[in-house]
């Protein structure tokens, strides 16, 4: 049954806008950008629920996901590239309630905080700034093949961290 | 598998949306043709759904609620219960649609309480069905027996028999009525004199051939009326006509004479 049900939206908006809200801050730098962010994410989840698909993960994540990308794209000022129906996210913590979240959050700083450092903050302007290889590259002056193998071992570090339970 | 390996770290970018240019243009075409890239893919959003989950700051404003529930209030409603459902909502929100909008979260704390109010008394009305349960048993029995005497009367296969007094006043009559193929009898008997103690009526079932078939004994009440419902008879028996004579309260397997009342089937 998908019959519109403004209550169930509001149920969704009090557990995942904090998370929302933090991501699209931390990208923008700006409340009322970050505002405008939260308000076009559950717009379009409301609009098109059927984009999220419950069976491969989290609605969490997939909003945090989606956030991070409208956040990037409207930093970059650019049109957004993916479709939301496109993103599709495996995660196992669904991190829904907030005393989940906050121990996420401690467990991601603290793994993101025994990472090399080149490695934290290749990971970073990828993840919060949306800078891509090559300007990574640019502004570090590391090679590029050696940004790519950072970021992706960077993910990497992340999901055994959390594999494990 | 190499090419697998060379895409792994495209796919890391990629993930991030952060992977450009011809290499972007490379990799999505792999992946139009790789299920296990493609599954690697989610997984490695994932991840970076987890630094998504670092950031730790302050609540949204409070107006961007509101702001946000004005703005769907407008808009057609696709539907989200069974979404929030799935995610692990609590089961307040699988609801019926305008219901809960309309009434808001402090109506939810009133239908709660309502609910368990609801449950008490359902556990008195459980307590009621097991005692109607046990009576209803019984009542099934009854209410068969009620049928086959209705049966016996209206069912048009069933035969009817006048029974009139052979002498003198006051007029006794009796009426029966004989489904023959249920052995379904019903007898109702009126102006029937009072007998004397232990004696009484005994009605039979006179068939085409063969000695009478006691049929019930009954004895009058004060206005004279009785009535045999269902005696039990051989299945099928032939009634040729009914009778009655008086016999000792006991009853008699074969009449004893003198024929009080009889009649034939009309």
């Amino acid at each position: 049954m998908r019959s519109g049900d403004q209550s169930a939206l509001a149920e969704l908006y009090d557990r995942y806008s904090s998370v929302v809200y933090a991501v699209a801050l931390r990208v923008l730098g700006d409340t009322g950008a970050a505002e405008d962010v939260l308000q076009e994410v559950f717009l379009q989840l409301w609009r098109n629920p059927g984009a999220f698909d419950a069976a491969r993960g989290s609605l969490g994540a997939w909003l945090a996901v989606i956030t991070r990308n409208r956040a990037i794209d409207a930093l970059r000022r650019r049109r957004p590239e993916t479709d939301i129906e496109d993103v599709i996210v495996s995660v196992a913590p669904d991190l829904a309630a907030q005393a989940d979240r906050s121990r996420a959050a401690e467990k991601v700083r603290g793994v993101l905080g025994s990472m090399p450092a080149p490695q934290r903050s290749a990971l970073e302007m990828a993840y919060f700034e949306g800078m891509s290889h090559s300007e990574i590259a640019s502004k570090t002056g590391e090679p590029l093949g050696t940004i790519k193998t950072r970021i992706r071992s960077g993910l990497l570090t992340l999901r055994k961290a959390f594999q494990g339970g | 598998m190499t090419e697998h390996e060379q895409f792994a770290e495209d796919l890391a970018l990629y993930a991030l949306s952060v992977l450009e240019g011809e290499d972007r243009v490379q990799l999505e075409k792999h992946l139009a043709n790789c299920s296990t890239c493609r599954v690697e893919l989610e997984h490695l959003r994932g991840d970076g759904a987890l630094l998504a989950f670092s950031t730790v700051g302050p609540r949204p404003p409070q107006r961007a609620r509101q702001r946000l529930l004005d703005a769907v209030a407008k808009e057609a409603a696709p539907a989200l219960s069974q979404k929030a459902r799935k995610d692990g909502a609590p089961d307040v929100v699988r609801t019926r649609r305008s219901w809960w909008g309309v009434l808001g979260w402090a109506a939810t704390a009133a239908v709660l309480v309502f609910t368990a109010s609801l449950w008490k008394e359902n556990a008195a009305l459980r307590q009621d069905v097991s005692t109607l349960r046990s009576l209803f048993g019984q009542q099934t029995v009854e209410l068969e027996q009620a049928r086959n005497v209705a049966s016996a009367i209206t069912n048009p296969g069933g035969e009817r028999f006048t029974l009139v007094a052979v002498k003198a006043p006051p007029q006794p009559q009796g009426k029966a009525f004989y489904l023959r193929n249920r052995s379904n009898l019903v007898f109702v008997a009126n102006n029937m004199p009072a007998l004397p103690p232990q004696k009484a009526y005994e009605l039979w079932l006179i068939p085409a051939q063969g000695a009478p078939i006691p049929a019930g004994v009954f004895k009058p009440d004060a206005h004279g009326s009785a009535t045999v419902v269902n005696p039990p008879l051989p299945a099928g028996a032939e009634a040729k006509a009914f009778a009655i004579t008086v016999e000792n309260e006991t009853g008699a397997t074969a009449p004893t004479m003198p024929i009080l009342m009889m009649g034939t089937g009309e």
